[in-house]
């Protein structure tokens, strides 16, 4: 019977932790954290080792977080901690990889004893130095640094620190108003797991701990042990800051582990786009769990078969001081690369290459310089997140405008509006930019960016693929790369800083998935179905796709006179 | 003397409730698909001729459908186009841009509503102040609707930027469809749902749109068949929210008919909330498929602004439509007496959602089923009697629930039928358990001392273990739980929410704005509750939706009528730091409140239901015979008693029990005892004493 009381109980611990990261969207500011879900929230054992997580928008924390607390353990030093406290970090190395992602641990004591801690991070949009952008030269100017220390001290603030925060960055309320968020979320976990102990008569979380990891690692590992032992290769080249980057894999299939190393990927950029081998890691385990053990929920145990190394000093393992403020545009194109190497041992199970890096901006507005402002002419930064097109899979077509590796949330363009006087003009389906195949790749999007009347900007780009499109998988093609331009014909470049005059709009064109498999095998009615809704011109479908001139009218006839099913 | 009629369309039955001096009469009448007014029809009868009265007599029909629900998960809508602004042609395909299963490499995105080529966009922008950025091209527009009328499209929605501050490019459109297209239905996003997050709103347009001529046809023809048979009285419509709206409405915005049987059902639970005078209630309706949980606080059912219809993914958030209009706010989970199990990669025994339904049924009914259900194990358990299952008409097969059990989890897990059964039952208990605390910590509220009410046939079989998982000590189990949606529309107050999306921070508080936007949301909302009913007084609830200046969640400030005629800023301010502290435990000082959605609320009053009086038992209830159930909070089988659900007026039974009827069994566990009450509710409080 006390199967059945752990199976409870498990089900009850992932319930806890849904509850938590509830909590800290409903009480957040951030409107990456609110809007976006770029946060997470786990439980874990004395030992440090995680026992559940909740679902939530991004793998880069899920992952990274999920070694978090062993270091906060060895930092604070467990003698020492006591009922009420809070811990806190924004530690890129000991954390989830950059400075603005704030990670909060509290001891969760019950009966006296110390019986687990709770955890969660949240990306906040500010935390001071030169913005959230690739231009620093190093971590220290890349904001306020946070070493894992005490937060509230046995129920206690720490005001000198608040004050410190406070005073050194954009939006201190906000932040402030995170940070209690973060800790008021541990809380409400906390109270869960004390009701469940009570209900279930425990003292300690040894044997539900125990009853979890057990069964995670053996389902884990039984799923690598089905698959051939073999090694693979994996390569793709993206565009980096200034010059190309080259990410490097190699993967070894074994009986009970799953062996990943990034051997001659290229050394450290001059740019915040550096990543910490915490970050690394996270995406590269995210990739090799979706394609070998996807229902396992994630867990020390489950994550463990995952041996996952890069190069000290590697663009996968930057080392500090390096800049690593942009951290997710290499971090998203882990897991392309680890399926690259995968597909060669697995056929048939991993996607194409997609757009992998989100598409963010952010916007800083201010009235122009160049002519008379309106009197209403206000500063403001928006932030902004936004998707290309998903690789196309085995069996299917890839995603239009939908994220992956990342799973955080676009926010509603009305939202945007009201957050700053930027003008979203366009934001809709790119026609043509999924890559061509048996499965054809998800489409990217376009975007349109301007300001309100009165008012210049300048537009901090994140964007990759304008070189080096997603490449296709089986005969695939490749995706549209992205593309970035200013009406009145100013360049502009992918990534860094960018000014747009009074009266300029950004053009955006973001990227779409790669296609799968040859073309040839496309079933026609599919891509009558795609010409129909517009997601491929009649040139495409007669170039790309081969429909003859008369297939072609019949399709835009039929469309046009409502007889299109 | 005046009847009054109550009508439930569901997936399976249809409900019909005939209230009048008697007291109540009910049936149930299979659902008749191509022409549900048939079975509507069929049901009146029944019940008039049981009554003895004549169709003539009923004054008014309240009526509640799944239909509606159906149409947009069965995608049987009208040819709909949608109209939008030009650069936003795929608003409602992009959703949120993520996914909502991260794990799945084969993930399927629900598809939108209204295909890519049934979308079209025209020049004309509003900006978030309200103001005219674009003029609307005439001309542009002139040739988007030409091509809809060679196009052939029926209905027509539309959805532009920002309309919910500036509905005068919309207006524009619909003139020009009025002008070039009069037999097209046209349904406007300022109209149907005027508030901010165009994904929400050009989704709840398209919705409407779609639905409208299915809708609208289908309540011309029940007013007039029921006219036909002599019910020429008027007819009114539950809508989500919990209220009634007339026909001539429902039929205008049909949307808000989407999951109106379960609004019932809260609305039931509710009245028995009044007549018991509690002011915390858990809502627990668990039927064939699903189980439906609904917070009822101070009498009212928690009501929400969006919610999501037709989810393509095991039920799973963000796999379906979002929807914005007002709506009773429930969670709705897989569970229910046909859903199945099995065990997963893991060993873990998993439940639902998908469902054994009617055909073939769980194994226990015979008819082919192999795999176990929930019912199966309620079966093994003892907690229901296989020759008296709804009332004598299914023999059920325990052996075949056993042989089903041990097939498909024992073997897995080396478990007997018995420890099977109970791994099945816990694992559905608990995800329902899991699903309740999920929702009240969303909505920032604490389990412990609610009461729950349930209702639906499987409900009174898991919610005493329910009860004890939640920590909720006191349950009652009203009559009338098989047809509870029903009887609620007979509850339920004519009522009609307006309300608008307009920012305002306190810093910047406009009072002379807000007093007019208040009375012109009451104007509204009375207006047409008005239409309803020409002479019941009228009562107006005001909310303001409010948080600090950054957050993305806003939490409901109720206002009084004085406040929202004499608004200011420093009320506003008070009234929303004593909530935000009571719901999170502090106020975050020095930060700017801002205003995102206001609402006004106009209803008839509500029934005024007479409160149950204590009573002195009459000592223990008459114990027909005994029957060896499973109690799952000891672990262990127990010998229990069986009562007749008749017996139980005035006495008591302490657990381990079952109280048994025609509709359903009410399991009382060990922990408990039940008491019947003289209005015929079962109540179960805990053994160590009263709730």
């Amino acid at each position: 019977m006390s199967n059945v009381a752990n199976q409870v109980m498990w089900n009850r611990l992932i319930s806890i932790v849904e509850e938590q990261a509830q909590a800290l969207v409903r009480t957040a500011f951030s409107t990456s954290v609110r809007e976006a879900g770029d946060l997470s929230a786990g439980v874990y054992d004395v030992r440090g080792q995680m026992l559940a997580q909740a679902v939530t928008g991004t793998p880069g924390h899920v992952n990274a977080m999920a070694d978090a607390v062993a270091h906060f353990m060895r930092r604070i030093g467990v003698d020492t901690m006591a009922e009420g406290d809070v811990y806190i970090t924004n530690d890129p190395w000991e954390g989830t990889g950059h400075l603005h992602d704030i990670t909060v641990v509290t001891p969760s004591f019950h009966k006296g004893q110390m019986v687990g801690f709770f955890a969660c991070t949240a990306h906040i949009v500010d935390i001071g130095g030169r913005g959230f952008g690739a231009d620093a030269a190093s971590v220290y100017e890349e904001g306020l640094y946070l070493p894992i220390m005490r937060l509230m001290d046995r129920g206690t603030v720490d005001e000198t620190l608040i004050r410190i925060i406070r005073g050194n960055v954009r939006e201190p309320d906000q932040l402030v108003g995170d940070i209690y968020a973060l800790a008021t979320c541990n809380e409400i976990g906390h109270r869960r797991l004390v009701e469940m102990m009570e209900e279930f008569t425990l003292d300690d979380l040894e044997g539900i701990g125990g009853f979890i990891l057990e069964n995670s690692h053996r389902a884990t590992v039984e799923r690598i042990a089905a698959l051939p032992p073999a090694q693979a290769e994996g390569w793709m080249r993206i565009d980096g800051f200034d010059a190309p980057i080259d990410l490097h894999v190699q993967l070894a299939l074994e009986d009970e582990r799953v062996v990943c190393t990034f051997d001659g990927t290229s050394g450290i950029d001059k740019k915040g786009i550096n990543v910490p081998l915490v970050y690394t890691k996270a995406y590269a385990c995210y990739a090799l769990k979706c394609a070998i053990a996807p229902e396992i929920p994630n867990n020390a145990a489950s994550l463990a078969p995952f041996e996952i190394s890069a190069p000290e000093g590697s663009i996968l393992n930057a080392v500090h001081p390096a800049p690593v403020a942009l951290r997710h545009v290499i971090g998203h194109m882990v897991p392309d690369t680890v399926y690259d190497a995968l597909d060669k041992i697995l056929p048939g199970v991993v996607p194409a290459e997609g757009a992998g890096t989100l598409c963010n901006f952010q916007v800083s507005l201010r009235p122009r310089t160049d002519g008379v402002a309106a009197p209403d002419a206000v500063r403001s930064e928006v932030l902004t997140f936004n998707s290309g097109g998903s690789g196309a899979r085995p069996s299917l077509d890839g995603m239009s405008a939908t994220a992956f590796p990342s799973g955080v949330m676009t926010m509603p363009i009305e939202a945007t509006e009201h957050a700053g006087p930027v003008i979203i003009w366009r934001k809709e389906l790119r026609p043509d930019s999924g890559g061509a195949g048996q499965y054809r790749g998800g489409l990217g999007q376009f975007m349109e960016v301007g300001a309100q009347e009165g008012h210049e900007f300048d537009l901090q780009a994140m964007f990759d693929r304008v070189d080096y499109p997603a490449r296709g998988r089986q005969g695939g093609a490749t995706g549209a790369p992205t593309t970035i331009a200013r009406s009145d014909g100013g360049a502009m470049r992918g990534k860094g800083k960018q000014f747009v005059p009074h009266g300029a709009r950004v053009m955006l064109a973001f990227p779409g998935g790669a296609g799968y498999g040859a073309v040839a095998e496309r079933d026609p009615a599919l891509v009558k179905r795609d010409l129909a809704r517009g997601y491929i011109t009649a040139d495409a479908a007669r170039d790309d796709y081969g429909l003859s001139e008369a297939e072609i009218s019949a399709v835009t006839d039929a469309v046009a006179k409502g007889e299109w099913t | 003397m005046s009847y009054r009629l109550g009508v439930d369309i569901g997936g399976t039955f249809t409900d019909v409730v005939l209230e009048g001096p008697e007291g109540l009469t009910s049936t149930k009448v299979l659902t008749t698909y191509a022409a549900p007014e048939d079975a509507i029809i069929d049901g009146l009868q029944q019940v008039c001729a049981k009554a003895g009265i004549d169709a003539g007599q009923i004054s008014q029909i309240i009526h509640g459908t799944t239909l509606a629900t159906n149409a947009l998960i069965e995608r049987r809508g009208a040819k709909t186009a949608l109209i939008t602004t030009e650069g936003f042609r795929d608003v409602i395909e992009m959703r949120t841009e993520s996914r909502f299963e991260q794990y799945d490499l084969n993930l399927t995105l629900p598809e939108p509503l209204l295909p890519r080529q049934s979308r079209f966009t025209v020049a004309g922008r509003i900006d978030a102040k309200g103001q005219e950025l674009v003029p609307m091209d005439r001309a542009g527009v002139a040739a988007v609707v030409a091509q809809i009328a060679k196009a052939g499209y029926e209905s027509v929605a539309v959805g532009l930027i920002h309309s919910y501050l500036n509905d005068t490019h919309e207006q524009m459109v619909r003139d020009v469809l009025a002008e070039m297209l009069p037999g097209a239905m046209v349904s406007l996003s300022s109209e149907v749902s005027p508030q901010m997050r165009e994904c929400e709103r050009f989704n709840t347009v398209c919705a409407n749109a779609y639905i409208k001529p299915l809708m609208k046809s289908y309540l011309g023809r029940l007013k007039g068949r029921m006219a036909e048979v002599g019910a020429g009285c008027p007819i009114f419509l539950m809508h989500s929210g919990g209220g009634i709206i007339s026909l001539e409405s429902a039929a205008e915005f049909p949307v808000r008919l989407v999951e109106s049987g379960p609004a019932g059902g809260a609305v039931f639970a509710a009245t028995l909330a009044q007549r018991f005078g509690l002011n915390k209630v858990l809502s627990f309706d668990m039927g064939g498929t699903t189980a439906k949980i609904c917070l009822i606080r101070d009498q009212q059912p928690k009501t929400a602004r969006v919610f999501e219809v037709a989810r393509t993914y095991r039920f799973k958030k963000g796999s379906g439509m979002p929807i914005s209009i007002p709506v009773i706010d429930m969670v709705e989970i897989g569970a229910g007496g046909g859903s199945l199990a099995h065990v997963d990669a893991m060993r873990q025994i998993r439940v639902g959602p998908e469902s054994a339904g009617s055909e073939p049924g769980p194994a226990c009914y015979g008819r082919g089923g192999a795999n176990p259900a929930v019912t199966d194990a309620d079966l093994v358990l003892g907690k229901l009697d296989p020759d008296n299952f709804a009332g004598g008409s299914i023999r059920l097969d325990d052996a075949a629930s056993a042989t089903a059990l041990v097939q498909v989890i024992g073997q897995a897990l080396d478990m007997d039928a018995d420890t099977a059964a109970f791994g099945l039952a816990e694992v559905v208990d608990e995800n329902m358990a899991n699903a309740a605390r999920v929702h009240a910590v969303e909505n920032g509220e604490d389990l412990a001392d609610y009461t729950m009410i349930a209702f639906g046939g499987a409900a009174p079989l898991h919610a005493g273990r329910l009860c004890e998982k939640l920590g909720v000590k006191r349950l009652l189990v009203p009559e009338g739980a098989g047809v509870g949606s029903a009887i609620g529309f007979l509850r339920a107050p004519f009522s009609f929410e307006a309300n608008r999306s307009v920012y305002m921070k306190l810093s910047d508080f406009d009072a002379g704005r807000v007093k007019t936007l208040l009375a012109e949301l009451a104007e509204e909302a009375t207006g047409f509750v008005r239409s309803c009913d020409a002479d019941a007084p009228i009562g107006r609830e005001y909310k303001a939706y409010m948080r600090y200046t950054g957050q993305g969640w806003e939490i409901p400030i109720d206002l009084t009528e004085v406040q929202a005629k004499a608004p200011d800023a420093a009320t506003f301010q008070r009234l929303f730091e004593a909530d935000y502290t009571a719901l999170f435990g502090r106020p975050v000082a020095g930060l700017d409140v801002e205003i995102t959605v206001w609402a006004v609320n106009a209803a008839t009053p509500k029934v005024i239901v007479s409160q149950v009086d204590d009573f002195s038992m009459a000592g223990t209830a008459k114990v027909g015979s005994s029957r060896n159930l499973f109690d799952p909070a000891l672990g262990k089988r127990m010998n229990a008693s069986v009562v007749l659900r008749g017996d139980m007026a005035g006495a008591t039974i302490a657990g381990p029990a079952v109280v048994t009827e025609d509709e359903t069994t009410i399991v009382v566990p060990a922990s408990r005892m039940a008491r019947g009450w003289p209005d015929g509710t079962i109540e179960l409080i805990t053994q160590e004493g009263q709730a």
